[in-house]
């Protein structure tokens, strides 16, 4: 069974790339703006857009990240080719994290990204194999 | 308050186009940790910060911030300044430290955001 998607964008985020980080998630929160959502969903999004993307950053080796917008909802997924998380559980703990000093010293690593995305989201899901790479699924329900 | 008076009380410079310096600004954030200013600031806010990287302007973008003040006597990059004007966010610098720039701001009137 497949069923419509009204409009979807694909990004690839690059490890490291502090230069162009966040422009993904900038894209995401124009298109929102363009499609006349309201403004305290286009705020979520752009939260959670922006937090999984500088973790795509930091945390990972590279990965995707996709915007999909439904009638009823948006989507924002993200999917990565590790190094993938040990302890899911502890990783969505405020206050951990195993960010490195290039990262701190943009003013990121407070621990606060994860639990951040969970709290701005109507549905929130993460998988994580070590080894492999790390599958979240971001929801916002429209109106 | 108006960022002209921020401008005024911080002995600050503006780094973008004098215009923004009719801004209103309702309450105010000093921070250095990027997340938190995710997690807990409202539109209409001044960030104090000293840091310069193009995330602080990414930042300030997603979060709806018009205004930043750089203390420290700290300058962003020319792309990062390009950045901010091209996302309408105005931007002071201030040779006083995060500590005496929000006591000043606090002593005039200017309250934080709120986040109890
Ligand atoms: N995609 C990912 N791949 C691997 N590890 C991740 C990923 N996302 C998060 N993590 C791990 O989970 C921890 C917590 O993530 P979270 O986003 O909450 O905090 P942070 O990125 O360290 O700091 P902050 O988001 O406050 O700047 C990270 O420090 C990292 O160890
Ligand atoms: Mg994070």
């Amino acid at each position: 069974m497949t069923e419509e998607v009204a409009a979807s964008f694909d990004y690839q985020i690059e490890k490291d790339d502090f230069k162009i980080a966040g422009s993904a998630s900038s894209h995401i929160k124009k298109i929102l703006k363009q499609l006349g959502l309201p403004n305290p969903l286009i705020r979520r999004a752009s939260i959670i857009a922006y937090e999984l993307e500088i973790n795509l950053v930091i945390h990972t080796l590279g990965g995707s990240m996709r915007l999909e917008v439904h009638p009823d909802r948006v989507v924002i997924l993200t999917e990565d080719i590790g190094p993938g998380i040990e302890d899911v559980d502890q990783a969505m703990t405020e206050g951990y994290s195993t960010a490195n000093d290039t990262a701190r010293e943009m003013g990121f690593g407070a621990g606060m990204g994860l639990p951040n995305i969970r709290r701005c989201s109507d549905e929130f899901s993460i998988r994580s194999t070590l080894g492999e790479g790390t599958w979240i699924r971001s929801e916002i329900h429209v109106g | 308050m108006k960022l002209r008076e921020v401008k005024e009380i911080l002995d600050a410079e503006c780094l973008t186009d004098e215009a923004c310096l009719d801004h209103e600004v309702e309450h105010a954030f000093g921070s250095d940790l990027m997340s938190d200013v995710l997690a807990f600031v409202d539109e209409n806010t001044l960030l104090l910060t000293g840091l310069v990287n193009p995330q602080v302007i990414r930042t300030a973008e997603m979060m709806d911030i018009k205004q930043i003040v750089f203390v420290r006597g700290k300058r962003p990059a020319d792309g990062t300044v390009r950045l901010a004007k091209a996302n309408g966010i105005a931007l002071l610098s201030t040779r006083e430290i995060l500590f005496t720039a929000c006591g000043k701001l606090y002593e005039k009137g200017l309250r934080g955001v709120s986040i109890l």
